[in-house]
């Protein structure tokens, strides 16, 4: 195959060669590259800051030695048992939400379609409040109970609303009905309980990292290395998926069999994180969004919206508990930044007159 | 270049839930030419070209690449001999004309083999041929829609596929921009021998442009051939219940439909 395959009109001068693409290329991977940098360093920067700060303050070298597993008296406790393992939490629970929800958004290609608006959320968090409050579960059992929760909570806004691969208004209204529904499930389990404990009400309506254990921790550390590397090799296919089935059919993807992939993969992030930390309220939601707004169309925004996740835990908790005067669970925090989001969504959808 | 592959629908009966969309259908698609599928709407050509391309299973009978069985080809292998650029393809918000056709690379790739340089050469000769060069760094959503569908034939000829097939690529153009579509998947199919086949729903166009005409009614086939014989009155009557005058198209000697209804005529049709 020649380059003069095509005879160019006369008067038009530039030929593209291989090396202008490689460098339109390799411009659009610098800056990805860069973002993906910077976000990581941001995590790591909040992760120390919020193992250093609070009520009181220790040094690096304390907070360094504690995380190294030496005794340090005060920081021992306050930093090892107390912020270390919430921190932990933050940074996983916030990089699977952010993971899972832009691929839900790229998938179903519509940022409205993310797993905490359209009810998968809420299923695993109802699974787990009933778990735990009503049948008095703890550890695997609700992990395994949530995973099963927003798998038949997929399945069922899948069977509902999303044949053919059409996703619109109807999927999402579809979605919002189940997730109100099974809030109130939630909120009857609540009810329920023994004795009224709000940080866990809150903990299952909006998320909360209050009084996070190491046995919350682990599964969704598990989770997220195994599930993540699953979502990330699915990256290629989730690219070509969002130019439409059948193109993406055309270039070669499995559609159906790499959607069950991304669905299966995307709702056990859902579902251990919520299990261990509630579904912390828009952060699904809001990480592709800001993601691709830093990374620029084009490249893949899986690792930049699960750094955006993490970071927005992170911060969102801190801010909750340390900037408000009073300590607010890290849902609250993150809802108030997310529900003006979709209130400026769904006004700019309806009035572009698209079906969302 | 390889030899060009042969591609034929065998007893091919495809449809939708309990709804029978084609039946029986035999198609041989003529290698190296360009092959157009004319037809009234909703009489099943898109679906055709979604049972060709393996998109849709067929009911019965059988789609035969060079010999093997569509449907059992692994998915990329096929997505590297045949393409198919689908009605209404949709571009990602944003994306650049040059990552836009980048995609078309996908079949060719690994999950973990990293872009080389054959990749940045096929997207570079596919911008050159579509003419969209200029344009590589644009947003998609920015450009007029004959830009727009040039950029989608440039990452249907990244995929760097001997057969190409394409559902209406020239709908919604203006009339220069339906003959710069159909001038260039003409050079295609010249300077490199690509088997085309492609819907157009302008039947003077098809005529002029195809080797061979196929005109298909009710999920059949009514007519195939050469177009001067495929584009006659009594097909058209047949195929689109639409009376004309079929006459010999002066700067292409192929034929030329000129559809005649109730008003504006001379003179009453016969029958
Ligand atoms: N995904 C689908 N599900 C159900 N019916 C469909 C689907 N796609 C097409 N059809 C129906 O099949 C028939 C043929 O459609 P199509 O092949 O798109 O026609 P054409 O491309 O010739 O206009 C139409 O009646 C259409 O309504
Ligand atoms: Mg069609």
């Amino acid at each position: 195959m020649s380059a003069d395959l095509l005879t160019r009109p006369a008067g038009t001068d530039r030929v593209t060669t291989a090396a202008d693409v490689a460098r339109g290329r390799s411009r659009r991977a610098r800056r990805r590259r860069t973002v993906v940098l910077v976000l990581l360093v941001l995590v790591v920067a909040g992760f120390a800051v919020s193992l250093m700060f609070g009520r009181t303050n220790y040094s690096a070298s304390e907070v360094m030695r504690v995380v190294l597993g030496e005794q340090v008296p005060g920081a021992s406790f306050t930093v090892g048992r107390l912020r270390l393992p919430r921190a932990v939490l933050a940074v996983f629970a916030g990089f699977a939400f952010g993971l899972a929800g832009v691929t839900f958004q790229t998938m179903l290609r519509n940022p409205l379609a993310s797993p905490d608006v359209i009810g998968i959320s809420s299923g695993a968090s109802a699974a787990a409040a009933v778990g735990i409050i009503v049948f008095g579960l703890n550890g695997t059992a609700v992990s395994v109970l949530a995973i099963v929760a927003a798998l038949g909570v997929a399945l069922l806004v899948y069977l509902l609303a999303f044949r053919d691969g059409v996703v619109g208004t109807r999927l999402i209204l579809m979605g919002i009905g189940v997730a109100a529904m099974l809030d109130s499930v939630t909120a009857y389990a609540l009810s329920r309980a023994a004795e009224w404990d709000l940080q866990e009400a809150m903990r299952w309506l909006t998320g909360s990292l209050n009084g996070t254990g190491w046995n919350q921790v682990t599964p969704t550390v598990l989770a997220v290395l195994v599930l993540a590397p699953v979502l990330l090799w699915q990256s290629r296919n989730l690219s070509a998926l969002q130019l439409g089935d059948d193109t993406a059919a055309a270039l070669g993807v499995r559609v159906e069999r790499t959607r069950i992939v991304l669905i299966v993969a995307a709702v056990g992030l859902i579902a251990f994180a919520t299990a261990a930390a509630g579904p912390i309220a828009f952060v699904a939601f809001l990480s592709g969004p800001i993601a691709a707004r830093i990374v620029g169309p084009g490249s893949s925004l899986l690792v930049p919206s699960a750094l955006v996740g993490a970071l927005l835990v992170l911060v969102a908790d801190f801010v909750g508990q340390y900037a408000l005067g009073t300590r607010f669970p890290v849902g609250v925090v993150t809802g108030v930044l997310g529900a003006p989001y979709l209130v400026y969504l769904i006004i700019r959808t309806h009035r572009a007159g698209s079906s969302l | 270049m390889t030899t060009t592959p042969s591609l034929t629908a065998e007893e091919l009966s495809l449809g939708y839930g309990d709804r029978t969309v084609v039946s029986d259908l035999d198609l041989a698609v003529a290698p190296g030419a360009i092959t157009v599928i004319v037809g009234a709407n909703a009489c099943g050509k898109s679906t055709l070209l979604r049972a060709m391309s393996r998109l849709l299973a067929p009911r019965t009978g059988r789609v035969v690449l060079d010999g093997r069985l569509v449907h059992k080809m692994p998915a990329k292998e096929l997505a590297r001999t045949l393409g198919l650029l689908p009605q209404s393809p949709i571009a990602p918000e944003g994306i650049t004309v040059a990552d836009l056709v980048g995609r078309g690379r996908h079949p060719h790739q690994g999950v973990f083999s990293r872009w080389n340089e054959r990749d940045d050469e096929a997207v570079a000769e596919a911008l050159e041929a579509t003419q969209t060069a200029e344009l590589a760094d644009r947003a998609v959503d920015e450009l007029s829609g004959g830009q727009r569908q040039r950029v989608w034939i440039a990452m249907a000829l990244a995929q760097q596929t001997d057969v190409l097939l394409l559902d209406e690529p020239t709908t919604f153009l203006d009339p220069s921009h339906q003959i710069e579509v159909l001038d260039l998947l003409t050079d295609l199919n010249q300077a490199r021998g690509t088997t085309i086949v492609m819907v157009l729903h302008d039947l003077n166009l098809a005529a002029r442009y195809a080797d061979r005409l196929v005109a298909m009614a009710g999920g059949r086939i009514h007519a195939q051939g050469e177009p001067a014989d495929v584009l006659t009155e009594e097909n058209v009557r047949a195929v689109f219940g639409l009376e004309s005058r079929v006459i010999t198209d002066p700067t292409s000697g192929r034929p030329l439909m000129l559809p005649i209804g109730r008003h504006r005529v001379f003179e009453p049709v016969a029958g």
